[in-house]
């Protein structure tokens, strides 16, 4: 043992010594992987020529988030049984193969492994939480298929590549929604935020709101964490009461604001409530009873919209699942239009000829708003801010960018 | 000051559903030495049992005082039954085997009822909370300052929770040491083979500190879901492990430290909440067991007893 | 039991091949792992389901040594994977763009790769160290609670740490992990168990397991044994987790929860304790079942709701095929034996019953 010591620290000298930067920003793959990472034009290759055009999808269709991704498999699934009835894409009929991730982004990297190299898709959809969506754009990115997300709102999945697209708004800018909605509409100059700390879409809207309701003159009196699937809030409830807010902002999942609403009416904490597209959910109302009345949260669509297309949506997917779409089946059905839009305007179904065609997305009409694309691949579009009263939803107004 | 008071309610009313899940753990493993991870999930299939009858009986029936007693009848005699049935059929065939062969198979029951309870499938109610109707119309029995808008609430169910726990603990404690059969628990659980030698019906005994602590389980699960107004096939997990780390704070096996262990959580993880940062709650309970166990391996009130041969 | 022809298993002349002993198995398993390497590299979904067997692999043959030859039951694999993983991740993201000058860049970024596993691993052994020396002292009961209680203490520790990616996770790490590499670790742990299980600090161990007052009694150091063998199973699920880190895009909290504990625990109970070629088994299994089932299923029609069905199915099954195995077979599939042990004797006997 003595023996080694000074082995050991030699070397380390040696690894001290000859440590260096980088000479160039390395490659992401080294050596075998260089191959596929240097020119992604070639993976993703051109199907062999069939008469059926395969999308893959990648959606967490059990575990904790299981209601998001069956909503958006639903929307994805209309939308592709209405391009086929409708003659299909190039004359061909088009299938998706979905495979669940079960919530976990090692499993959505294995599946969307799969997609591209077994099943050889030309274009993935998918995920709904932005921490799988990350997993699969580093793998969509280094094969070069393009990758559409219906929902996942984080800045940083956009940012893996020129691959990767979305036809939703970002978390800044739905923080920055509901902070310029309490200032100007509600007229808030004190604001209580209660987080979920256990999901990163909860504490990047809070970010957001902090920031921009600091800058319009508000102040953010305290901010409370709670995790997901907590039922008891009181404590956070009584911390926030004490320093008597004019509204509370909580960005979490329905589950768990359903249960916040009733304990916050409990404790006497009456004033207004206000949330993100976490929401959307009948079950919110099931769960909250009449205590959100009064209550605001930013969405992407309203349902009450009076848009033929929109309605006819809502009651297309009535029929076939017998539920009110919330927004996440309203954006799986808009990513899965974008998408068709995209292979009907491509001039082959290779890799990068199919991303140039969903760059080129512009104003295009969805039933959650009209989609173009920026040049960061995100979505620009304008949010609407729905009010709570009877366990129903009602348009209050809409905030453009 | 006030909001003080209020941290003390919220923190005693949620530390008296621990003790009451907490006697549960500490009654079985008194008497089998056995650490019963199910008995959390048994309280979850008990809450579910509450909340179908609730639903049978309709909204006017499930909130009067017949309705509320059948309720809780309904799950408790329910969560007995499973309890006798899990004991009978899972545990006994293993009492003789190594102790890591039943809790192995605890483990196992454990996660087949919480995730077997997140199916869609038949009767089963799926992975989302749903809400649990209010059996007990809520309503403030006293409150402090401006009456419309009140700086402390103290409401009938946190009442009537804690003189259940505090009344079931009393009667536990007598029925442990004031009754022949609990003279039999004390021997059962000082050495079961000797016990049977000296002529008690040892099956019988554990059969029923079975059925005892999951009906307890099912009657803390209720007060529970009437409390947070909702129930979800994973409150089990969580809530089971909380009141097992206030059984073993308070000194496993023993009933009165139970009790203690659990108001002593609560209001640990309240004024955490309150005082110190939100975002660690849950960790507060699991540092504090490593903390006991290190300084007092016993629990507060227990004592380490030389393993027996 | 069985344990003495396990323990002596390695010493028999039909068992393990002696050649265990010695350098000579590293000799033989590094040019197989470069040329498996080498064969695989067309392949991503091959590699990465590889990668993720492995690691299953890791883990499930290091809590073998715990859950298994120790007779000991930890809950929380899956944390000490977690603090290995972020760890390790962390290490290389800020290694990111530093080189060693006098190799190629290849070469060196696999030098950095194993700095950062064995950061991992270590800090991984400490935390083990830590939640062990307490509940080890104590009955085995307390050390699933106490296990299970830090899984979640580190999932708040990391949602809490801006340097952990909070709970959208570490992403960027790069992503140098190959087949070999993994390989190589899988390797290294099934000889340190099978070193373990036939060396005397091994038979101290199954000696605890089979009687722990008894083992006392002999002048066994029980605290102390059982204290060493969770600091070497921590420190290889340590390195599991920083291979884990270094292969997967992305590493959030969602991936080292209780459940992922409960498969591990299932992993080594079906394969029975004390097996280490069943733990092998069992890994290779339950990694492939559901890619098994998702071929299967898409060779049936892609739209099936009945391959969602089997996925959310999954879980209470591990739960009831915990409780029918205990009831039925306590020793899991294997027992203690070895592959090589019972696989002989089987084949003639099943001839001769049928």
């Amino acid at each position: 043992m003595r023996r080694f010591a000074p082995m050991i620290l030699a070397a380390f000298a040696l690894f001290a010594g000859a440590c260096e930067k980088k000479t160039q920003p390395a490659p992401s793959g080294e050596g075998k992987q260089g191959g596929q990472v240097a020119q992604p034009a070639a993976g993703g290759g051109a199907p062999a020529a069939s008469n059926t055009i395969v999308l893959g999808e990648v959606g967490s269709l059990t575990g904790a988030q299981a209601t998001f991704g069956v909503s958006t498999r639903n929307g994805i699934e209309l939308a592709l049984k209405e391009a086929n009835a409708a003659g299909g894409v190039k004359g061909k009929k088009l299938e998706v193969r979905v495979y669940d991730d079960q919530g976990k982004p090692e499993e959505a990297a294995q599946a969307v492994t799969r997609l591209i190299t077994q099943d050889k898709v030309v274009l993935i959809l998918g995920e709904v939480a932005s921490s799988n969506s990350l997993a699969m754009a580093e793998k969509a990115q280094a094969a070069g298929v393009p990758m559409i997300t219906p929902s996942s709102t984080n800045p940083k999945v956009t940012e893996k590549g020129e691959y990767i697209f979305r036809v939703c708004f970002i978390d800044p800018f739905q923080g920055f929604v509901m902070a310029k909605f309490a200032r100007e509409h509600l007229k808030a100059d004190r604001v209580a935020i209660l987080q979920d700390n256990k999901s990163a879409y909860s504490i990047g809207l809070t970010d957001v709101f902090t920031q921009k309701f600091t800058e319009m003159g508000g102040k953010v009196v305290t901010t409370q964490s709670y995790s997901q699937g907590d039922t008891n809030f009181r404590a956070q409830l009584t911390a926030i009461k004490k320093e008597k807010p004019q509204a509370v902002y909580v960005p979490g999942y329905y589950n768990d604001v359903g249960i916040i609403a009733r304990q916050a009416r409990e404790m006497g904490v009456t004033v207004p409530l206000m949330g993100g597209d976490g929401w959307d959910s009948d079950k919110l109302y099931e769960l909250a009873g009449n205590a959100l009345d009064g209550s605001y949260f930013s969405n992407h669509y309203s349902p009450s919209d009076p848009n033929p297309k929109v309605q006819k949506f809502i009651s297309d997917y009535k029929a076939a699942y017998g539920a009110v779409p919330d927004a996440l089946a309203a954006l799986g059905y808009d990513a899965a239009k974008v998408a068709i839009a995209a292979l009907e305007r491509a001039k082959d179904l290779s890799g990068p000829a199919v991303r140039e065609a969903i760059a080129q997305t512009k104003d295009f009409p969805g039933v959650a708003g009209t989609i173009t694309l920026d040049q960061n691949r995100n979505a620009v579009k304008s949010a609407a801010i729905l009010k709570i009263a009877n366990g129903k939803t009602e348009f209050v107004t809409t905030i453009h960018p | 000051m006030s909001e003080l008071l209020q941290h003390l309610i919220n923190g005693i009313s949620a530390g008296t559903i621990y003790a009451l899940v907490a006697l549960g753990y500490t009654m079985v493993y008194g008497v089998l030495k056995l650490i019963n991870f199910a008995h959390g999930d048994v309280m979850m299939v008990g809450v579910y049992m509450g909340y179908a009858t609730a639903f049978a009986l309709g909204r006017q029936a499930q909130s009067s005082t017949w309705g509320v007693l059948l309720i809780f009848l309904v799950a408790m005699g329910g969560c007995a039954l499973m309890g006798f049935l899990i004991e009978r059929f899972a545990y006994r065939p293993l009492r003789e085997k190594p102790r890591l062969t039943a809790l192995i198979t605890a483990i196992g029951i454990s996660f087949t009822l919480s995730y077997g309870f997140q199916l869609d499938i038949g009767f089963l109610p799926g992975s989302a909370p749903r809400a649990f109707p209010q059996i007990i119309q809520p309503a403030q029995w006293f409150t402090l300052g401006d009456p419309e808008f009140p700086d402390v609430v103290v409401w009938n169910w946190q009442v009537i929770s804690l003189v259940l726990a505090v009344g079931l603990m009393a009667g536990l404690q007598y029925l442990v040491y004031g009754t022949r059969f609990g003279r039999a628990m004390r021997a059962v659980s000082f050495d079961h083979r000797v016990a049977a030698l000296m002529g008690i019906p040892t099956d019988r005994v554990i059969s029923v500190t079975f059925m005892i602590g999951s009906a307890l389980a099912a009657g803390a699960g209720l007060l529970y879901a009437i409390k947070d107004t909702s129930v979800s096939p994973l409150m089990g997990l969580y809530v089971g492990l909380k009141a097992f780390v206030a059984a073993v704070i308070g000194g496993i096996g023993n009933v009165p430290g139970a009790m203690v262990g659990g108001l002593l959580l609560g209001l640990v993880e309240e004024f955490v909440v309150g005082y110190a940062a939100s975002t660690w709650r849950d960790a507060v309970a699991f540092g504090f067991l490593i903390l006991v166990l290190l300084v007092r391996p016993g629990g507060l009130f227990g004592r380490v007893a030389a393993e027996k041969v | 039991m069985q344990t003495a022809s396990a323990v002596s298993g390695s010493g028999t002349p039909s068992g393990v091949p002696a050649s265990l002993r010695g350098i000579l198995p590293v000799l033989v398993a590094v040019p197989v792992l470069l040329v498996l390497d080498w064969l695989l590299s067309n392949s991503p979904f091959a590699n990465y389901l590889l990668s993720i067997m492995a690691v299953n692999i890791i883990l499930a043959v290091s809590l073998n040594i715990v859950n298994g030859m120790t007779g000991q039951f930890s809950i929380g694999h899956a944390g000490f994977m977690a603090v290995g993983a972020y760890l390790a991740g962390v290490t290389s993201l800020a290694l990111k763009d530093v080189a060693l000058s006098f190799l190629p860049v290849a070469v060196s970024d696999q030098v950095f790769l194993v700095v950062a596993l064995l950061v991992g691993g270590i800090s991984a052994a400490l935390a083990g160290f830590l939640v062990g020396l307490p509940s080890l002292r104590l009955r085995g009961d307390y050390l699933a609670i106490v296990t299970l209680g830090f899984g979640e203490i580190i999932r708040v520790a990391v949602t809490n740490t801006e340097a952990f990616g909070r709970a959208l996770g570490l992403s960027g790490i790069p992503q140098t992990s190959s087949v070999a590499m993994v390989g190589f670790w899988v390797f290294l742990v099934v000889l340190v168990a099978r070193r373990i299980a036939g060396s005397s600090h091994g038979r101290s161990l199954w000696a605890i397991r089979e009687d722990e007052v008894a083992a006392e009694a002999m002048g066994v150091n029980t605290t102390g044994y059982k204290v060493r063998a969770f600091v070497v199973s921590s420190f290889f699920a340590g390195v599991a987790g920083g291979l884990f880190a270094h292969f997967v895009p992305i590493i959030n909290p969602g991936s080292f929860t209780f459940v992922k504990s409960m498969e591990i625990v299932v992993m080594v109970v079906l394969g029975g304790l004390g097996s280490t070629t069943g733990a092998i088994v069992a890994a290779v299994f339950l990694t492939l079942l559901p890619e098994g089932l998702r071929s299967a299923f898409s060779a049936f029609g892609s739209e099936s709701t009945l391959a969602q069905q089997v996925d959310q199915i999954r879980m209470p099954v591990y739960g009831l095929l915990l409780v029918v195995l205990m009831l039925s077979r306590p020793q899991g599939l294997f027992g203690t034996k070895e592959l090589w042990e019972v696989v002989p004797r089987w084949i003639p006997r099943r001839r001769k019953g049928m």
